[in-house]
């Protein structure tokens, strides 16, 4: 069989070699604990004083507004978690939408157990949410808002700076998941204006297990995680110094090649789009029409069943995804395409993710266009 | 030439884990597939579906095969569960595993297997496929123990052509041996018992939590009341548990139902009202054609029973007239009647009527003119 191609950046990327080779001379060569009090630590405390620094600037905050955390969902849950908490004698509202990565939904499921009510925004055809809904949806007791930047499954930009724009002057945090758009997006805190960002470093080809939540200077989050005193004693246990060090490496790389990795997935779209037309192959674009993240396409093909596509397709060599839950292994229609299109419409049973990294060639898209045309074609023709 | 692809359905239990084992071994283009068919997710987020598709990821990995996993939950509630509370209902005792199989396994998993390019699906049954003379039979598994050709009574020569059994020659001690010796993460598994999608649960509250239970009144056969029973479809022909009765002249076994009336019937022990001389069955199946209009053969009448000697009459409507050398003990409609020449399953069908020993009025209600 052919080397498989891999389509599922949105998921995850392969780790960038500079990355790779920074945490190893950081595994091999400081290996104290950040927390300690002799050379060892004082080494290692300062690879992560840098790496503070560095991100901070990337992102336009200050150092002591980064928490380095294991990734995405700590991010999420510190937010939302610790945002509750802060404000819950304030009030007990939150606002999100329907299309949230389930580290925001199931958390804020989690909290209307713990009391809190937890409005749900409906979004357009197009994925997005209409900041006039989220004025309506704005109470008294409401303490935080939360809404992400971009979508994992169909690429969707949220209108991020109007959100915060609309929030300004109220006493309500501000939340944003940007895991999915650290790669495309160039990310600056304060033209935004959010309180709190999420992000992962393995989705911009750096480790797993590291992230950080950005928490604006004066935004107080309860801690859930009880330990030292580390990150200002936001979050507890000993430093991830390899981690933080490629983090910090992989957001520079992503930083200086930012634009030119988008007008690279803007290709790949383009070929991987007219390869289908020219296949004559039936299908639609899911998403924003104006163009979202430029890394992910969402290609719904009418009369196929995307369990069956999925596995056809992967044991073909073309690694793609759906949406993103999964129960024993199952995919169950996205969360996504059902707030989009309707729970019971074809976009939610018939759609696949196709997401692009820094390693994907024209060459590459255009083999598995090839081959998703004819996986496809075989599905809707029965045979 | 690339080499057969088989799917193989897998569960997360040792057979059919070894299943897959011995077919790639045997050098096939071996695919794993977990079915999903019902979401027994708990109240604490619990669900044995997961931790089963967890084990076919260990031991596919283990093996070295690509696993999937594909969702038949609607057809599953369709087919298999609609009939199973409609049976229920009807005062019958159903057999789900049989419909799965027919529904499920060999026809929704078959369809998605050959549209990923599968020259064949196999599963850990244990029965045998017998290829000869271009015909395909079903044969009785080699582990008289443990052979579940039962179940497989209503698929068609048609599928059979296209299906392994990789355990249908080896005795379930052979099995798990081979899974230790592999060191298969699912060597020590427990086997799971009962119907699969109640598993350990109390099976009567299940039932009750889909079907409305409605108390009536025990009699014996001859008239006697005896007590109170829970609701028809809680007790099956023969059975002796779970009565709540005694009293003199008892043990006390099921033997009848009178749903119209909502009475539960008993007699004591080796009382002819327990017997019943023949049976009428509904949606026969013959795997290779009936082999003629009348004809001798052996029957089971549940899983796990001795073959019995019955006079088949083979009658329009995929109907049979099933009659039994001797008299049996506790022949449940609803339950599937399987059909065997030697060791060649021939098929079977479900039981509609029975046939009692000996005219009882109150038995009316069970007893056709057969």
């Amino acid at each position: 069989m052919m080397e498989p191609i891999y389509l599922d950046h949105a998921a995850t990327t392969p780790t960038h070699p500079e990355v790779i080779d920074r945490m190893v001379s950081v595994y091999r060569e400081a290996f104290g604990n950040p927390s300690s009090v002799h050379s060892f630590g004082r080494k290692a405390r300062r690879l992560v004083d840098e790496a503070r620094e560095a991100i901070a600037r990337s992102i336009g905050a200050s150092p002591k507004e980064i928490v380095f955390t294991s990734g995405g969902t700590e991010s999420d849950n510190m937010a939302i978690i610790g945002a509750a908490y802060a404000k819950k004698e304030q009030g007990r509202h939150i606002i999100t939408t329907k299309v949230e990565h389930h580290a925001v939904l199931n958390t804020c499921r989690a909290l209307e157990k713990q009391g809190f009510t937890v409005t749900y925004l409906d979004v357009d055809r197009a994925g997005r949410v209409d900041v006039e809904a989220l004025r309506r949806a704005l109470r008294d007791d409401t303490i935080l808002v939360t809404i992400m930047y971009g979508n994992n499954e169909v690429g969707t930009l949220q209108p991020i700076a109007a959100i915060a724009e609309l929030l300004k002057g109220r006493d309500v945090l501000f939340h944003t998941d940007a895991v999915q758009a650290f790669g495309t997006e160039a990310i600056d805190v304060r033209t935004l204006g959010v309180d709190l960002l999420s992000m992962t470093a393995h989705k911009i080809n750096g480790p797993k297990g590291i992230g950080f939540l950005y928490v604006r200077e004066g935004v107080r989050l309860v801690p859930y995680q009880h330990g030292g005193e580390q990150e200002r004693k936001r979050r507890a246990g000993t430093h991830n110094v390899p981690g933080i060090v490629g983090l910090q490496k992989a957001l520079e790389i992503a930083d200086a090649e930012r634009e030119q990795r988008v007008r690279h997935y803007r290709a790949l779209r383009d070929v991987l789009l007219s390869t289908l037309e020219e296949r004559g192959v039936r299908f639609a674009v899911n998403g924003d029409p104006d163009g979202g993240l430029a890394h992910i396409v969402n290609l719904f093909f009418p009369g196929t069943n995307v369990e069956t596509l999925l596995t056809a397709l992967d044991l073909s060599g073309v690694a793609v995804s759906s949406g993103s839950a999964c129960t024993a292994g199952s995919v169950d229609p996205s969360h996504v395409l059902t707030a989009m299109f309707g729970a019971e419409s074809e976009e939610a049973k018939s759609s696949i993710r196709v997401s692009f990294g820094l390693y994907n060639t024209e060459e590459q898209v255009k083999k598995a266009a090839n081959i998703i045309a004819e996986t496809v074609g075989r599905m809707v023709s029965g045979a | 030439m690339a080499k057969a692809r088989v799917v193989v359905g897998m569960s997360g239990g040792v057979d059919s884990s070894v299943a897959a084992l011995l077919l790639k071994q045997q050098g096939y283009d071996v695919v794993g597939i977990f079915m999903k068919n019902w979401d027994d997710t708990d109240e604490n987020g619990v669900c044995t579906a997961t931790e089963d598709f967890e084990d076919v990821a260990r031991v596919a990995g283990q093996i070295g095969i690509p696993y999937y996993a594909v969702n038949f939950e609607k057809e599953y509630w369709d087919k298999v569960f609609t009939y199973f509370l409609d049976e229920y209902k009807a005062g019958r005792t159903p057999n789900p595993d049989v419909v799965c199989n027919k529904e499920i396994k060999f026809k929704a998993f078959l369809d998605h297997a050959f549209s990923l390019g599968a020259d064949y699906v196999a599963t850990g049954h244990y029965a045998r496929i017998d290829r000869k003379d271009g015909r395909v039979r079903l044969l009785r598994g080699a582990d008289e123990g443990k052979d579940q050709s039962y179940f497989l009574n209503q698929l068609t020569e048609e599928q059979l052509a296209r299906v392994l059994f990789p355990l249908g020659d080896l005795k379930k001690t052979d099995v798990r041996r081979i899974a230790k010796e592999y060191g298969l993460a699912t060597a020590d598994k427990k086997d799971s018992t009962g119907i699969c999608f109640i598993g350990e649960r109390n099976f009567k509250e299940f039932l009750s939590r889909y079907l409305p239970a409605q108390q009536g009144e025990i009699y014996t056969i001859d008239g006697e009341y005896k007590g109170v029973h829970d609701g028809l479809m809680y007790y099956t022909n023969g059975q002796r548990q779970g009565l709540g009765i005694g009293g003199p002249g008892g043990p006390w076994f099921v033997c009848g139902k009178d749903l119209e009336n909502n009475i539960l019937y008993v007699a004591p022990a080796d009382h002819e009202a327990l017997y019943s001389e023949g049976l009428l069955a509904e949606n026969v199946n013959w795997i290779n054609g009936a082999p003629g209009k009348t004809f001798e053969c052996t029957a089971k009448f549940r899983y796990r029973q001795p073959d019995r000697r019955v006079t088949v009459t083979v009658e329009d409507g995929g109907r049979a007239k099933v009659l039994f050398k001797e008299p049996q003990k506790a022949v449940t409609p609803g339950q599937a009647v399987v059909f065997y020449d030697g060791d060649v399953c021939l098929g079977g069908g479900t039981i509609s009527l029975i046939k009692q020993k000996a005219y009882h009025e109150k038995l009316d209600f069970v007893r056709p003119a057969i």
